[in-house]
């Protein structure tokens, strides 16, 4: 008998490896206690958490909260269905309507996850004979929706206008095509010239769909995104985001002003074929939505933590994905893998959690330690942040 | 383009790629004899394209494993 698991050897002998010499493990932490949206007890130490896209500190408003008790009082714990049977209540209209005010869009679908959202939105709009061209530092969950359909996948180098544009000229007159794009790409934090590529898209007849899942709440004006920011949101046809992120609780959606949008409803099979969000959830996700229309001052000081965050470790000698802060994600490069944990486990002792990425989940095969942005950081918090990466950077060898 | 043509071209794009200077021939692997890691097939995969102004996409890649089946799809998709 061949062992399906032999394929995982590979990776088996590489975690045995870092963790055979003592290495906490970066993928197995677990928060005992959560106390703020940036302050945790994690593996039995008071920690600060600069690694979790919680952009907006909305978990623990206490307007949300109330708003997911609330419902868990009033419609339970659950729904027990899928969305186009049993599971639309109240609370799921209620949080679409917030999304349709947030975006200023007609047509609003929320998903189980932010995952989901992507992989229904796009396996389902783009079929066979259709052309999807995408960034190729492109999220999993678009990667999966593209391979979940049947349309012809063709990606083009990061944020490159003409590799784009090329591609895009090729494709055989008369098929379909959808340009994929990511507002924030996650890995690096930096941003796409959405202003430039969604012309080009246009220009040559395709429709387009822009993932702002590390954007929304806090780049652009009214919080909507880096397509709004750069003025382009009018042109993007469909646009993706979570409530796992600045909303603070869990879900995907897609907005979008197609007028025949709502039919999704009906053959998107990651929406028809799971069930539902808990009330409580979509309560929250609603209140979160409604407060972060408002939220200007939250996203100056946001910035703000971001522009010092990133110039600090820069002038301690750190090397970071971005030339100065696109978003509110820094992403400090490591030398090496093991040289990543040791660090990691460096700031952890420390107290502080950052994510440790690496391939394949990062571009060029680097090794990164990723930190998020939360507007509840105080100013202090973030000297403190820097310190310890000071103290850690000098004890690994980094700096 | 006939086969000979685009193979000649092939074998001068493809030069740079193959770090290792191993020998080509039709029955090549890229994953197996040249070792190519996804970045390097990407970068491949442009030049090529580039050259012939054609969309390889990758789900024609996919079916695409040696060297040998790469010049016959890069003739078909000249047309």
């Amino acid at each position: 008998m061949t062992d399906l698991f032999s394929k995982f050897d590979p990776l088996i002998e590489l975690r045995t490896n870092l963790l055979s010499q003592g290495q906490e493990d970066p993928f197995n932490l677990v928060m005992e206690r959560v106390i703020s949206p940036t302050e945790a007890v994690c593996n039995g130490r008071p920690t600060i958490l600069l690694g979790t896209y919680n952009y907006m500190g909305m978990t623990f408003d206490p307007d949300v909260i109330e708003a997911g008790k609330q419902a868990l009082d009033d419609f339970g714990s659950g729904t027990t269905g899928s969305r186009v049977l049993n599971g639309t209540y109240a609370g799921h209209r209620a949080v679409e309507d917030a999304l349709k005010e947030f975006y200023g869009m007609d047509h609003a679908m929320v998903f189980s996850t932010g995952y989901q959202a992507n992989l229904g939105i796009i396996s389902t709009v783009a079929g066979k004979g259709d052309y999807i061209v995408l960034d190729i530092d492109s999220h999993a969950s678009i990667w999966d929706g593209c391979k979940m359909g049947d349309a012809e996948v063709v990606p083009f180098k990061h944020n490159d206008i003409e590799a784009m544009e090329k591609r895009l000229k090729r494709i055989p007159e008369g098929a379909g095509k959808l340009v994929v794009l990511e507002g924030v790409y996650s890995m690096l934090g930096d941003i796409a010239p959405l202003k430039e590529m969604i012309k080009v898209a246009k220009d040559n007849g395709a429709m387009v769909l822009v993932d702002e899942a590390h954007s929304m709440g806090f780049i652009g004006p009214n919080g909507r995104g880096v397509a709004e920011d750069q003025g382009v949101l009018d042109q993007v046809d469909f646009v993706i985001g979570t409530f796992s992120k600045s909303v603070g609780t869990v879900g995907g959606f897609c907005v979008s002003n197609h007028p025949k949008f709502e039919i999704l409803r009906l053959v998107c099979r990651p929406y028809v074929f799971t069930a539902s969000l808990p009330p409580s959830v979509v309560h929250t996700a609603a209140t979160s939505i409604r407060k972060l229309m408002h939220a200007g001052n939250k996203r100056a000081h946001l910035w703000e933590n971001s522009r010092v965050l990133h110039q600090g470790l820069r002038d301690k000698g750190f090397q970071l994905g971005t030339e100065k802060a696109e978003s509110a994600i820094i992403a400090v490069i490591m030398p090496d893998l093991e040289k990543g944990a040791a660090m990691w486990e460096a700031l952890l002792k420390e107290g502080l959690y950052v994510n440790l990425a690496r391939p394949p989940a990062t571009p060029a095969n680097m090794t990164l330690l990723r930190c998020s942005l939360c507007a509840e950081h105080t100013a202090e918090q973030v000297q403190t942040i820097i310190g310890m990466f000071e103290r850690a950077g000098k004890a690994v060898g980094i700096i | 383009m006939d086969r000979a043509a685009t193979a000649e071209k092939i074998a001068g794009i493809i030069e740079p790629f193959n770090k290792k200077g191993v020998e080509i021939t039709d029955a090549s692997t890229f994953a197996g004899d040249l070792e190519f890691d996804s970045l390097t097939v990407m970068d491949f995969v442009a030049a090529i394209e580039d050259e012939f102004d054609i969309i390889i996409s990758m789900n024609q890649q996919a079916e695409i494993e040696t060297y040998g089946q790469l010049i016959d799809a890069v003739v078909k998709l000249q047309g």
